[in-house]
């Protein structure tokens, strides 16, 4: 098998295993470790891996997770990623866990931190509640004490002393991540029938679960491999996917819209894996560095407040430009607040650049992918055929 | 969500009306007025939220305050909700998310008419106090996107933990200090005077002290209040262009007289068809109502002898009964605690708590909550919330489904359905007992 198989072959067993076995024997290697989760879409991984604990994305029950007991949390017209995750609470799926961070993405994931509180007392539950305030004596005041509220939960949970040095370590490994993974996006842009959209996924979303040295190791092994090879080439047509962000679509949704004809190009997957756009710096205070970079550095998104109107959807076009797509596809989960009331001004701000869109909605355990691949098979179509 | 404020619907048909609420109304027409003649007489518009709303600062600005959730639920009272719904569907707006937004912005797409008729202005300023619900953010990018205004953000930290921190507070007094004063100022062309400030926050206190007390009036056997359906009218000056003005001390000062001589006499509450006669079942309730049948919806209670002893609704423009006032020796810190301690910014934990309290001091015989189909903010958790309470009181709950201001989404014979089967279930309990 070629490595780069075996990389994405070991990246499908992690996405597989809903027990988590390989986060249970991090935390079981040495006595005392600690595994803290994290929900979509932002929080600072930093911290975590300063404290000496394992960072640890929790992205729903996905579609091979039968949701039994979850579904009495939550009325029809909530979105699918807390009732999964509430699923993996309950069928004890998480009890290795021994802390969780829920950040301020919307008011579901917001309530969820509560809900955690009463349904798991004993554990380290913390908001992590980012400024939409983009001052720095104003919001970068407020978020460096955020961070050191956060630093010494941490302290507290691990009897251990998070140092500055601690830290700018940490800073130093996900910077570096960062750019692995940002490599990875540019790679794909340029040659993206040789990293199809499902394995830069798996790729991304092993991030969520592993180590960020072991991470970072996989993604320079992937790149080597990949770039030394070569795959066919399609006459597909280039794609920005926009609106998952947060409850994951199914794996077979992402290869459909490729199998329709689209080359996914960039998307919003994960954006923890992104989030700053520049290196935190690793000298000086790294808490300051954290929340100047956090401030003035972090990538857009609907969960995210903008202050200037001709900036409003701006972020989308120039994700169009610089990965060269010929279009968007607009893929939100269904009642997902932040995505679909951020869609039409994002569409405002494609109709205004001239880039078409096609748009739908879907869960984590949609099944039927029969209506998507004929959707972004016809987009696909026209915008071979007329440049649409 | 929010509240209030009607100018017109569900008076008591056999009752002369209270001087409260020909002031009420007075005030209400005052303000639809104002807002209309506002650039005609060079008076700036701010739009706001109900929730974390800086009234007093705003009239400090001499600003006319709109509101566009209690536009939206005046307007889900009056019928037109479902239209304007439609217009932001046809627009491209999706049916998932939240009707109040998609009631304002089908309103603007039809000219703007606000619940009265007459013409709202466009806004000078869109005061996003952004307090326990996401959806506030977005609605007023939503609403730049249209009118290309100025916009200020105040962003409410949540209390996650159930406490306001030293952080907390000082972010919120420095995004006021450094942000939202300043463009205020710029807009307005009005110089900050915390005197002023201060005499409004005055104000306010006097306010809220008298609301309090009408509220927890629901203690006594009968109530003489509806402190859901009919508490949603009492707490509308409060919660929106009022607080901090005289009329609004006024106001309360009247209701307070006459809900003493409804105790004094021994009399329910007043409901549409009249005073309730006979108090059978004393419920907390929990979520906002439905705008767009409350006639109907009030009338499956009070019908049944139900009434509503405490809600959380009541709370989302502030949570005094359980302290808080304006200080007008501390106001901008105030108006930080003000903000902070909105019933929505609470964690599910200290919601559960409110409700717990509500039930034990109010004599209540169990909990109702109305899940609204809109508003994550309020309706996420609700059904775990639901099971602590009754894990916490021992007294039964129920649980019903409506929307805020969408009609599709009001089923008269499921709540209904619901409503008896719930009564039954506390006459059981009862007997049980
Ligand atoms: S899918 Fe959307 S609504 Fe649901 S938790 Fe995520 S961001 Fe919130
Ligand atoms: S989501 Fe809820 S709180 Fe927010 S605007 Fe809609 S109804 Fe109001």
């Amino acid at each position: 098998m070629a490595i780069s198989d075996q990389i994405i072959d070991r990246c499908q067993n992690l996405y597989e295993d809903l027990n988590f076995t390989n986060a249970r024997e991090w935390k079981a290697a040495v006595p005392g470790r600690k595994v803290i989760g994290f929900m979509p879409i932002y929080v600072a991984r930093e911290m975590i891996h300063a404290a000496g604990m394992l960072p640890f994305g929790i992205f729903g029950g996905g579609d091979q997770l039968e949701v039994i007991q979850g579904d009495a949390y939550y009325q029809s017209y909530i979105c699918r990623i807390p009732r999964s995750t509430i699923e993996l609470e309950l069928t004890k799926r998480l009890d290795f866990i021994d802390g969780m961070l829920f950040p301020s993405t919307c008011d579901v994931i917001r309530n969820l931190s509560g809900m955690f509180q009463m349904i798991r007392p004993g554990i380290y539950t913390r908001y992590f509640d980012v400024p939409q305030n983009y001052m720095d004596n104003v919001g970068g005041d407020y978020y460096v004490m955020e961070l050191q509220e956060l630093r010494e939960g941490l302290e507290k949970l691990g009897g251990i002393k998070i140092t500055d040095d601690d830290l700018r370590n940490a800073i130093a490994l996900y910077n570096d991540n960062r750019q692995l993974v940002n490599k990875l996006y540019d790679l794909r842009a340029a040659q993206p029938w040789k990293i199809p959209a499902t394995e830069a996924y798996l790729l991304e979303r092993a991030g969520m679960l592993l180590p960020v040295e072991e991470h970072s190791q996989m993604l320079i092994d992937y790149m080597a491999a990949i770039t030394a090879g070569d795959r066919p080439r399609r006459d597909n047509c280039r794609v920005v996917l926009s609106g998952m962000f947060c409850e994951q679509p199914p794996l077979n949704l992402i290869k459909s819209i490729e199998l329709a004809g689209c080359y996914i190009v960039n998307d919003d997957f994960m954006l923890v894996n992104r989030w700053l756009t520049k290196a935190v710096p690793v000298d000086g205070d790294p808490i300051r560095s954290l929340a100047t970079t956090f401030l003035h550095h972090s990538v857009k998104t609907s969960a995210t407040f903008e202050p200037n109107e001709d900036e409003k959807g701006q972020y989308l076009v120039e994700a169009v430009r610089r990965s060269s797509a010929e279009g968007v596809i607009f893929a939100a989960p269904s009642f997902c607040d932040p995505a679909l009331l951020e869609r039409p001004m994002l569409m405002d701000a494609l109709n205004g650049a001239n880039i078409p869109y096609i748009a739908f909605k879907y869960a984590e355990n949609t099944g039927q992918m029969q209506p998507i691949r004929e959707q972004a098979g016809t987009f696909a179509d026209s915008i071979k055929l007329w440049g649409v | 969500m929010n509240a209030i404020t009607t100018s017109k619907p569900l008076e008591p048909r056999d009752a002369k009306k209270d001087q409260s609420q020909i002031k009420q109304k007075e005030m209400i027409a005052g303000n639809f007025q104002e807002l209309t003649d506002a650039h005609k007489q060079g008076k700036k518009v701010s739009y706001t939220f109900v929730p974390g709303n800086l009234n007093e600062l705003v009239m400090c600005f001499d600003m006319v305050g709109n509101y566009p959730e209690i536009n939206a639920l005046q307007n889900g009272m009056r019928k037109k909700t479902g239209a304007y719904i439609m217009e932001a569907e046809r627009q491209g707006h999706s049916e998932d998310v939240c009707t109040y937004v998609k009631s304002d912005l089908g309103m603007v797409k039809k000219g703007n008419i606000g619940p009265t008729g007459q013409p709202l202005p466009e806004p000078d300023l869109l005061l996003l106090s952004y307090t326990g619900c996401f959806t506030f953010m977005k609605w007023f990018e939503l609403l730049r996107h249209e009118y290309k205004c100025e916009t200020a953000m105040l962003h409410v930290p949540y209390q996650a933990d159930g406490k306001i921190t030293d952080n907390m507070r000082n972010y919120v007094v420095n995004q006021l200090k450094q942000d939202v004063i300043p463009k205020l100022e710029k807009i307005s062309g009005v110089k900050f005077d915390i005197d002023r400030l201060r005499e409004y926050l005055r104000e306010s206190a006097k306010a809220e002290e008298n609301l309090v007390w009408v509220l927890q009036s629901a203690k006594h056997k009968p109530s003489p209040i509806d402190a859901y359906f009919g508490a949603i009218y009492y707490v509308g000056p409060i919660f929106s262009a009022f607080r901090g003005t005289r009329d609004a001390t006024e106001y309360y000062r009247l209701l307070r007289k006459e809900i003493q001589e409804r105790i004094d006499q021994g009399l329910g509450p007043v409901t549409p068809d009249g005073v309730m006669k006979e108090e059978k079942y004393r419920l907390v309730t929990e979520g906002p109502p439905n705008y767009t049948h409350m006639y109907e919806f009030w009338k499956m209670f009070y019908e049944d002898g139900a009434v509503n002893v405490a809600s959380t609704y009541t709370k989302v423009g502030g949570t005094y009964d359980f302290g808080f006032r304006h200080d007008p020796e501390h106001p901008l810190e105030s108006l930080a605690n003000y903000c902070l301690s909105c019933y929505t910014n609470l964690s599910l934990p200290e919601r559960v708590k409110m409700l717990v309290t509500y039930i034990n001091e109010y004599q209540a015989d169990g909990l109702l909550i109305n899940s609204i189909k809109s508003c994550n903010s309020f309706s996420a958790g609700q059904l775990l919330m639901m099971r602590e309470v009754e894990k916490q009181t021992g007294k039964p709950a129920a649980f019903v489904e409506t929307d805020l201001v969408d009609p599709r989404y009001f089923s008269a014979a499921n709540v209904k359905n619901r409503l008896e089967s719930y009564f039954q279930m506390i006459d059981q309990k009862r007997h049980a007992a």
